[in-house]
């Protein structure tokens, strides 16, 4: 028992453990629109201009948070701006503008080439080294974001599912984008101590897709996928202490395989649903896996209860 | 008295490309109104102009004799084209009906009272209260129509506005679906609605308007579906057979097949 408790008695573990259930809650919480508004290259691009953000932001003797912060947030209105018209694709601007940024950080790093090991816990997080004023942040990021989403909960549920239908039942849809978008960049900045830029697009997806796998309603889906990230989070840490492992990257590989259950939770479900609906009438099969009466006949090898769906 | 809706002198376009020019229209209260014309016509530019989200260049839209865009967004109920709707999206049918209310002062994610009763009894009378709690896409052609159509109706909206919604269902679930529309109408509900499906604006509804960049014709689709203003409307030859009261529109020059095919 002393073994298993060993962990807690050290404050840099406190710290880390705190951080992680933060930022998997707020990751959690947060991916659950990115996985739906197909934004999951938003957070992996966000990271990387907060990334240039932050080594400019070193170089001029400027706060990690508030560099990172004002070229991630930049970047995250530029976005917002050049697709606003959509003549230019999501994508094409997220690869534009974030690798720019990014680029500015790489020539910056590539000039103060003591810069390196500093920079390290951005890249690859370092959540070992969090401090108490890093907690204060991640804690503040992360009650601002679940307040924000209370109150917005109804209008961006809207906009995620039928951006045009929103906009024409009177919400404000632009409004709402730029919101989420100015959230999703603080949950970036505040990740990457803890899982570092090359895995925050996992960290944002993970928790929401594991969460997809195991519900059809979006109020479960949201709550699932707090509750997966900080599970995601808590059980990364501690398993990283005993296997002594880079902390950030066990709890993607943890988060992996937990969405690696959920799929095979979600098939079994499917199989037994589908046992449930067969019924054998001599050599004839039909299932009716509805409540609406739609009736299907076939024969055993075409079955299957997706026949009900269009 | 004012007509419910009025375009007059309206030009607008879409991406650099002008879609129409100069248009005006009158639809009044009550009207159950088609407006039917061939791909990029300009059918979809005609219903954002009403509903205030398309940029207009000139002319004026009045809901009611108000400018559009300072007109209560409750009272106009839309459905979208069902094809764009991204049906591995996490909602309930509930859930999708309830949207209808999210552009209202609530905060609270959670529904009110009044909110699941009102939910409950529009289900109710739209025949999709067993499967309020089914996953939208785990439902049939004609539920999940109907559940965009409570979406649209639980404000009390005064028009109702639908884009293409007999397409991509079976002929009997648009049968149902403009019957359904039509008995909402009769409770006097505007209603205006676009569609490629000729022989369902001919057997169901009472006013029609072919547009092809412009107003071809309007009218009763009895008087105004001829081989004139179809030909006018969509470039070719159509046919138009009378049965009574019936008309059957069918394209005049059918595939020649190959004789080798058989």
């Amino acid at each position: 028992m002393q073994f298993l408790l060993e962990p807690f008695y050290y404050a840099f573990f406190q710290h880390g453990l705190i951080a992680a259930i933060l930022v998997g809650a707020l990751c959690g919480l947060i991916g659950v629109h990115v996985v739906l508004r197909g934004m999951s290259y938003v957070g992996h691009g966000l990271s990387h201009a907060a990334f240039g953000g932050a080594v400019i932001g070193f170089v001029l003797s400027i706060n990690f948070y508030i560099g990172a912060g004002i070229m991630g947030l930049s970047a995250a209105i530029i976005i917002n701006q050049l697709t606003k018209n959509k003549k230019i694709k999501s994508d094409a601007a997220i690869g534009i503008v974030t690798t720019a940024v990014f680029a500015m950080g790489v020539v910056v790093i590539s000039q103060q080439r003591n810069l390196n090991k500093s920079l390290d816990a951005a890249l690859f997080g370092n959540i070992l080294g969090i401090s108490d004023n890093d907690l204060i942040i991640i804690g503040i990021v992360t009650v601002v974001t679940a307040i924000v989403m209370f109150f917005s909960y109804r209008p961006l549920l809207f906009a995620s599912f039928d951006q045009e239908a929103a906009q024409i039942f009177g919400i404000k849809t632009e409004g709402m984008q730029l919101l989420f978008s100015l959230l999703l960049t603080l949950s970036v900045i505040v990740a990457m101590n803890i899982v570092g830029v090359t895995m925050i697009a996992a960290a944002l997806i993970m928790p929401a897709m594991t969460a997809r796998m195991l519900t059809d309603r979006f109020s479960v889906m949201q709550l699932y996928s707090v509750l997966i990230g900080v599970i995601m989070g808590a059980c990364g840490m501690y398993s990283s202490y005993f296997f002594n492992v880079a902390s950030g990257a066990t709890i993607v590989l943890f988060g992996a395989l937990i969405f690696c259950l959920a799929v095979l939770v979600r098939n079994i479900r499917e199989r037994i649903a589908l046992r449930k609906n067969f019924h054998r009438h001599g050599n004839l099969i039909h299932s009716h896996s509805h409540p609406h009466h739609t009736h299907i006949a076939s024969e055993k090898n075409s079955v299957t209860a997706e026949s009900t769906k269009e | 008295m004012s007509p419910a809706i009025q375009l007059t002198d309206v030009t607008t376009s879409y991406e650099n490309n002008v879609v129409f020019t100069h248009l005006s229209l009158q639809i009044h209260s009550g009207q159950f109104v088609g407006i039917v014309g061939p791909t990029g016509c300009g059918k979809t530019t005609l219903l954002k102009t009403i509903l205030g989200i398309q940029t207009v260049f000139s002319g004026t839209v009045l809901l009611n004799g108000k400018p559009v865009n300072r007109v209560s967004h409750k009272r106009i109920g839309y459905i979208p084209q069902l094809e764009s709707i991204d049906w591995s999206f996490p909602v309930t049918v509930e859930e999708v009906i309830m949207m209808g209310l999210y552009a209202g002062k609530r905060l609270i994610p959670w529904q009110s009272k009044e909110e699941r009763e009102r939910i409950k009894e529009l289900a109710a009378k739209l025949g999709i209260y067993n499967c309020l709690q089914q996953h939208i896409a785990h439902t049939s052609g004609g539920q999940r129509q109907r559940a965009f159509l409570a979406r649209a109706l639980i404000s009390n909206p005064q028009f109702l506005v639908l884009d293409e919604p007999t397409s991509g269902v079976d002929i009997k679930t648009q049968h149902e679906v403009l019957h359904l529309l039509g008995d909402i109408n009769n409770q006097g509900m505007t209603i205006i609605l676009t569609t490629h499906d000729l022989n369902a604006v001919a057997s169901h509804l009472p006013w029609v308007i072919c547009f092809n960049n412009r107003i071809v014709a309007e009218g009763h689709p009895g008087d105004i579906f001829t081989n004139e203003v179809l030909r006018q409307t969509y470039g070719s030859d159509i046919i138009i057979v009378k049965h009574g009261d019936y008309h059957l529109i069918a394209n005049s020059t059918p595939l020649k097949l190959n004789s080798n095919s058989n």
